[in-house]
């Protein structure tokens, strides 16, 4: 125990109030090393992160290597159309997952920790959230595009790679914002896994990740035109593709074409739309 | 210090039966003080000291710690309270250093008055030999006292504590008592809840004691003592007597100058409970059975415990208390609450 005792009187609080900027920062960032550090010490999520799509990749491509030549538009193999579709589908379950940790948190009663501590915004817990999942995401999704380069399936190169990055960012923005926005509105973790289950494949399957639109009867084919999914698949598919302009055709929908520019823009209005909707309950519950 | 006033909070809804948790509490804490919060599991200790660490807002009353009304402007009261919560939420993965670190950052402390405030804090709460270890590890007592690291960090001018020391060993109880009052004698209030009469006993300058989400009675442990006014003094003639012999001895003994009340206490042995106006009352009790040419098997005197004055202010004992809502509580419902 303690000898000497160590000054512990209360001291009144130093000088002017720092910035809010410089404090929200400050508490944001220590919220991301704790998610760092935790998963440094238990990296099992992130080698399952990379493993499965990487299965995916491999498998799935085995899969169809042997359909006919000329059956996927502009004639391109079936492995080089799957990257795409896994680099986005592993994207989005990472970000899908974002809320798990919250949640916890919650079940566990550390939230009450950051909750009676005197944060300058609480928004810093969903900041700290987004930057980890999207650093995450960004890690798993360029293991894949690499492991997808070495199996012979093309890498989309310099501004293609910008393109990449801005789509998945979009999209793990738009997930990540509906991934906490359920982790605060369900009961426990055992429903937060249930919706994460029950949503994750068949959003993979009702979008362009395994098959073009053409190939779909038409209900699936409208379902796959609507899917946020494929408004990242297509853009990023194109780029695979080779040169692109920003106002080329990337999508054939039963609706109309969209260009990759219209993907991005109905990627970045989800994102917003997603983060206004949740705002009000995060308000409720963090406030 | 702390002023809470007609605090009201009612618990459940559509389908848990709801639970009047709080009901017009009223409480005031003096700068300085250590104050006890003492009831039983269900009384509303917890859901008043969350009230005042603006985790949860009542349903009507006001709150305000130094001044500052809590619910108008919860996080400059956040910055004047530490709260050690009684469920510690710790996380398994991080060490004890980084917790301290997380939360000195979460009150915007600078790299250098972080370190140099945890290490005072590790060796106040006598830490340094695992505080580098994941807190995983760590038993009950290290956590608590971790814990309490934690709720300290900022220099906080109140300490808020749910049962500081429910199911710890005597060593870190020990630790965490001698660390409360030397944070008051440095001028921090202290505001702890505990269902340990012994505990708020040794340690409150003050207390209350509610039950029911009421405050029952409130003042210095020797005050509310001296209320109850009489000695207690436990008598019996022989080690093993009977109904007839206590009942003989019963009416002797009341006929006594000072003597308030005697209760016959079955259960153990038929010895005698008396309640006399004052020590001297005991030498007559003496003569008066050496009259009745009866023996004297056993006698002990003692001035009023708070387990009296709990007794008085309740109707009922704290250890029948604890029992009697065991029962009636939706632990679900509870932990629905303080997760929100």
């Amino acid at each position: 125990m303690t000898s000497a005792s160590p000054s512990i009187t209360p001291v009144a609080a130093a000088g002017g109030e720092p910035s809010a900027l410089a404090e929200i920062t400050q508490e944001t960032l220590a919220l991301t090393r704790r998610l760092f550090i935790q998963l440094a010490r238990r990296p099992s999520t992130l080698v399952a992160g990379v493993l499965q799509p990487l299965i995916w990749l491999v498998l799935f491509g085995a899969l169809f290597a042997n359909a006919p030549q000329g059956l996927l538009p502009g004639g391109m193999s079936y492995g080089r159309f799957l990257g795409a579709g896994v680099i986005v589908f592993t994207a989005f379950s990472a970000a899908l997952n974002a809320g798990l940790p919250v949640m916890f948190d919650r079940e566990f009663g550390f939230l009450n920790r950051l909750l009676v501590a005197p944060l300058r915004s609480r928004s810093s817990i969903v900041f700290a959230s987004v930057l980890y999942i999207t650093s995450l995401s960004l890690v798993q999704s360029l293991a894949i595009m690499g492991t997808a380069a070495l199996l012979g399936y093309g890498w989309p190169g310099g501004t293609g790679l910008l393109l990449v990055l801005v789509t998945l960012l979009l999209l793990v923005f738009s997930v990540t914002a509906l991934s906490l926005g359920l982790a605060f509105a369900l009961p426990g973790h055992i429903e937060l896994i249930a919706v994460i289950f029950v949503v994750n494949l068949p959003l993979l399957f009702a979008s362009t990740a395994l098959a073009p639109i053409t190939f779909m009867p038409p209900w699936l084919g409208w379902l796959a035109a609507l899917n946020p999914l494929t408004f990242a698949i297509e853009p990023i598919r194109a780029a695979y593709a080779g040169s692109l302009h920003l106002t080329d055709v990337v999508l054939v929908a039963p609706y109309g074409s969209l260009s990759a520019i219209a993907c991005l823009a109905i990627l970045a209005a989800l994102a917003a739309g997603l983060f206004l909707l949740i705002r009000p309950m995060l308000d409720r519950k963090l406030t | 210090m702390i002023e809470l006033q007609h605090l009201s909070k009612r618990f459940g809804g559509r389908k848990a039966q709801p639970v009047q948790a709080l009901d017009d509490l009223s409480l005031s804490v003096p700068a300085g003080a250590l104050y006890g919060l003492l009831g039983p599991n269900g009384a509303g200790k917890t859901t008043t000291l969350r009230i005042l660490a603006t985790l949860l807002a009542p349903d009507a009353g006001q709150v305000s710690v130094a001044g500052i009304d809590a619910l108008a402007e919860p996080r400059r009261v956040r910055r004047l309270l530490g709260y050690v919560a009684q469920e510690v939420a710790i996380d398994k993965i991080l060490s004890g250093r980084e917790l301290l670190h997380l939360q000195a950052a979460l009150h915007h402390l600078g790299a250098a008055d972080r370190d140099a405030r945890s290490d005072e804090l590790i060796d106040l709460l006598g830490m340094g030999d695992w505080i580098d270890r994941r807190c995983g590890s760590y038993s009950g007592g290290m956590r608590r006292r971790l814990d309490l690291a934690t709720g300290l960090l900022h220099r906080p001018r109140v300490l808020v504590l749910d049962e500081p020391t429910v199911g710890l060993d005597i060593e870190s109880r020990t630790a965490i008592w001698q660390v409360l009052r030397q944070l008051r004698d440095q001028g921090t209030t202290v505001l702890l809840s505990s269902h340990y009469l012994e505990e708020v006993d040794a340690l409150a300058d003050r207390l209350a004691i509610i039950d029911g989400g009421r405050v029952l009675a409130e003042g210095t442990p020797s005050e509310l003592k001296n209320a109850l006014g009489g000695d207690r003094v436990t008598l019996r003639v022989r080690e093993f007597s009977d109904a007839q012999e206590a009942s003989r001895v019963r009416s002797l003994l009341q006929a006594c100058r000072g003597v308030r009340q005697v209760v016959v206490n079955q259960a153990q042995g038929y010895s005698l409970n008396l309640v006399v106006e004052d020590a001297g009352v005991v030498e007559a009790l003496r003569r008066q059975l050496a009259e009745a040419q009866l023996p004297l098997f056993a006698l002990s005197q003692s001035r009023p415990s708070l387990d009296d004055v709990y007794l008085q202010a309740t109707g009922r004992t704290l250890s029948d208390a604890e029992l009697s809502v065991a029962g009636r509580r939706d632990l679900k419902e509870e932990r629905k609450q303080s997760m929100r």
